[in-house]
Parts: structure tokens; C-alpha cells; sequence
């Protein structure tokens, strides 16, 4: 029961600290809540596919089927966070500000809304097909007894709650900081799929550069520990990179980071000659 | 293209020991033939396969430099095996 229990949770807290950190990410879009959780029925449903045809997925393109999926819905989700973030420092002050109805924030808030819930239903396709295989396994072979079955449901309801809290933590930090804290955030976590999404086309086959191993840090945080996991989910800990992960790492860091300079400076020059 | 066949069922990867071919293209067939679903994986060499029960499923390897991996069956962390590239 107790290992059902931690198989789960493990697999809803990787999508969950996702979702929590776009939910707080989105704090003051009118109709998101909506967009969310179009998002998750999307990615379950996305996610049971996967399940379902997670054979002939992999025996597409050689062999590699599974890694090109994996790699496009990284593709896909790293894009769609790096507009978030160059369009949040654009209008993230007047989200913050009292007034809500803040004119274009509020009528481009929609479509942002949109592209999150897009991000939330591929984190849950990429985390979500491994879970239900595991839960489709304990409920149809019937070989599992009611224990484990038990143990796996609650520890979805565990990883839901702490993916519930970390929203509620972020939730609580003042507006003014929130989506500062956001917006480092969601950098760190879409530099970290990057660096998955760049693993996925190497064990592909398709990038074959910079494969060597940068450092071995194993011995410190193995990935597979606690620590280590927590730390893959939200910033794309690796204990052993590849050189290509790592530029690719630092290359979306430097592309997020300019991006929102660039769009800062653009609403600044927009209210002067307003 | 080799192809080094992998039995994972219920908890237990056979061989224990998976001789592999160092630096050259081959291909690893896992085959889950016990009751419950399994996701072998390897931290090292990056590679993870989730199997339903009775799937069969295979992972491509370009190459590998000779040495020793560990893999383990996510879904059943007690099993373990060692992958011998050489």
C-alpha cells in the first residue's frame, strides 16, 4: 500500500507544482479558473490516449515515437510560458494594481489565459500517462487488492493537496511581490523542460551534439530522492547533465530574461508618448 | 540492428545482469509479462519506458560507452539490475 501510495503522489506532485505555480501565475485573469481547468480535463484526456496507445506510440518513428511526443509537448509548453512571462511583465503591474478592469490587461488576459491552460494540459499529458498506466494496471489486472488500490488513490488525494497548499502559500504573497516570485519561477521551470525536451531529441537521435557529461551529482542530490525529484519538477534538476542540457538551460534563461526586459522597456516607452 | 531482449514482471528484471554491445546502435526490447503495469528506467543512461502488463516495447540505444548502469522498474522500486555495456 505504502509503495502505490508514494508511486502516486510522486506522479501528481510533478504536474501539480506546475499548475499551482501557473495558477498563482495568473492571479487576476478574469474567467481563468475556467481556462485551468479546461487544461487539466484536457490533459487527462490527452494523458489516457498516451496510456492507451503507449505501444504504438513508441514503435512510431523507429522506435523513437515516445521521445518525439515528449519532446514536442515540452517544445509546446516552454513557448507558450516564455509569452507568458514576456507578456506578464508587460501588464503583470496593472493585474497587481487595485484597478482589475485595466483595459488591455484584462481584454488580452483572456487569450493569456488560454495559452496557460494549454501549458497545464501538457504538463498533465507528460506526467499524467504514467499514472493512469499505474492506476489502469491496479484496477483492471485485479490482482491488486483493495489495499494498494487504497493506498494509490490516496496519495493522488496527498499530491493534490500539496500541490493545493504550495498554491495557497503562493496565493498569500502580497500582490505587488507575487508575480515577480511567479515570473522567476515559471523562468526556472521552463529552462528545466527545455533541458528535458533537449534530452528527449538526443535519446532520439535527431540533436546528436554535446552529449558529454557536464558534472556527476549523484553522490550529492541523487534525482531520484525527494530532493531530488522536487527539485527536477520545478527547476529541471538533472544530477547528471549533458553539455547540451546545460546550454540549453542557459539559453532559455537569457531568452526569457531579455524577452521581458525588452517588453518592460516597450510599455515604458508606450505610457510616454501616451 | 542487435536486439537485447529484457523480461520485466511483477517486481523482477531478467536478467539481473543485461550484457549490451559498447558503441554501437542496438536495441532494447522490454517485455512486461507479469500482472501489474512497470516503467523501467535508468537515471544514468536517461532512459525511462512505462509497460502496461503484457506490453512489449523497445528503447533504441545510438551508443553507449562501455561501463555499468544501474536500472530499476519505477513502479516496483525492490527491482533492480545492473546494464553491462562492453
Amino acid at each position: 500500500m505504502i509503495g502505490a501510495f508514494v508511486i502516486a503522489f510522486r506522479e501528481v506532485i510533478e504536474a501539480g507544482l506546475i499548475i499551482s505555480i501557473v495558477l498563482a501565475a495568473t492571479r487576476g485573469i478574469p474567467g481563468r479558473m475556467r481556462w485551468v481547468l479546461l487544461g487539466v480535463a484536457g490533459g487527462l484526456a490527452g494523458a489516457s490516449l498516451v496510456a492507451l496507445f503507449a505501444e504504438k506510440i513508441s514503435d512510431a518513428f523507429e522506435g523513437n515515437g515516445q521521445d518525439i511526443l515528449n519532446a514536442a509537448v515540452l517544445i509546446v509548453a516552454v513557448l507558450l510560458l516564455v509569452w507568458h512571462n514576456t507578456w506578464m511583465s508587460k501588464h503583470g503591474k496593472e493585474l497587481a494594481g487595485e484597478l482589475r478592469a485595466a483595459g488591455a490587461a484584462v481584454r488580452s488576459g483572456e487569450r493569456e489565459a488560454a495559452a496557460l491552460s494549454i501549458v497545464v494540459g501538457a504538463a498533465i499529458l507528460r506526467e499524467g500517462a504514467e499514472l493512469v498506466l499505474f492506476l489502469y494496471g491496479l484496477v483492471a489486472s485485479g490482482t491488486s487488492g483493495a489495499d494498494i488500490q487504497f493506498g494509490a488513490f490516496a496519495g493522488i488525494g496527498a499530491g493534490v493537496l500539496l500541490s493545493a497548499v504550495t498554491y495557497f502559500g503562493l496565493a498569500s504573497i502580497p500582490s505587488r511581490y507575487v508575480f515577480s516570485i511567479t515570473s522567476a519561477l515559471i523562468i526556472f521551470l521552463a529552462a528545466g523542460l527545455a533541458a528535458q525536451a533537449a534530452q528527449f531529441l538526443a535519446n532520439a537521435g535527431i540533436v546528436d551534439v554535446l552529449g558529454h557529461t557536464l558534472w556527476n551529482s549523484s553522490g550529492v542530490i541523487p534525482e531520484n530522492s525527494w530532493p531530488g525529484r522536487v527539485l527536477h519538477a520545478l527547476v529541471g534538476y538533472t544530477d547528471r547533465p549533458t553539455a547540451l542540457q546545460g546550454l540549453v538551460y542557459l539559453a532559455t534563461i537569457a531568452v526569457m530574461v531579455g524577452l521581458m526586459q525588452w517588453s518592460a522597456a516597450d510599455k515604458r516607452r508606450a505610457m510616454r508618448t501616451a | 540492428m542487435p536486439v537485447i531482449k529484457v523480461e520485466i514482471r511483477d517486481g523482477v528484471i531478467l536478467p539481473a545482469t543485461i550484457e549490451v554491445p559498447a558503441n554501437t546502435r542496438f536495441k532494447l526490447e522490454i517485455s512486461n509479462t507479469g500482472q501489474s503495469p512497470a516503467e523501467f528506467e535508468s537515471v544514468e543512461l536517461k532512459r525511462e519506458k512505462s509497460l502496461a502488463a503484457g506490453a512489449t516495447s523497445a528503447i533504441v540505444f545510438r551508443t553507449l560507452d562501455p561501463g555499468t548502469y544501474q536500472v530499476f522498474d519505477d513502479f516496483h522500486p525492490e527491482a533492480k539490475a545492473t546494464l553491462v555495456a562492453k
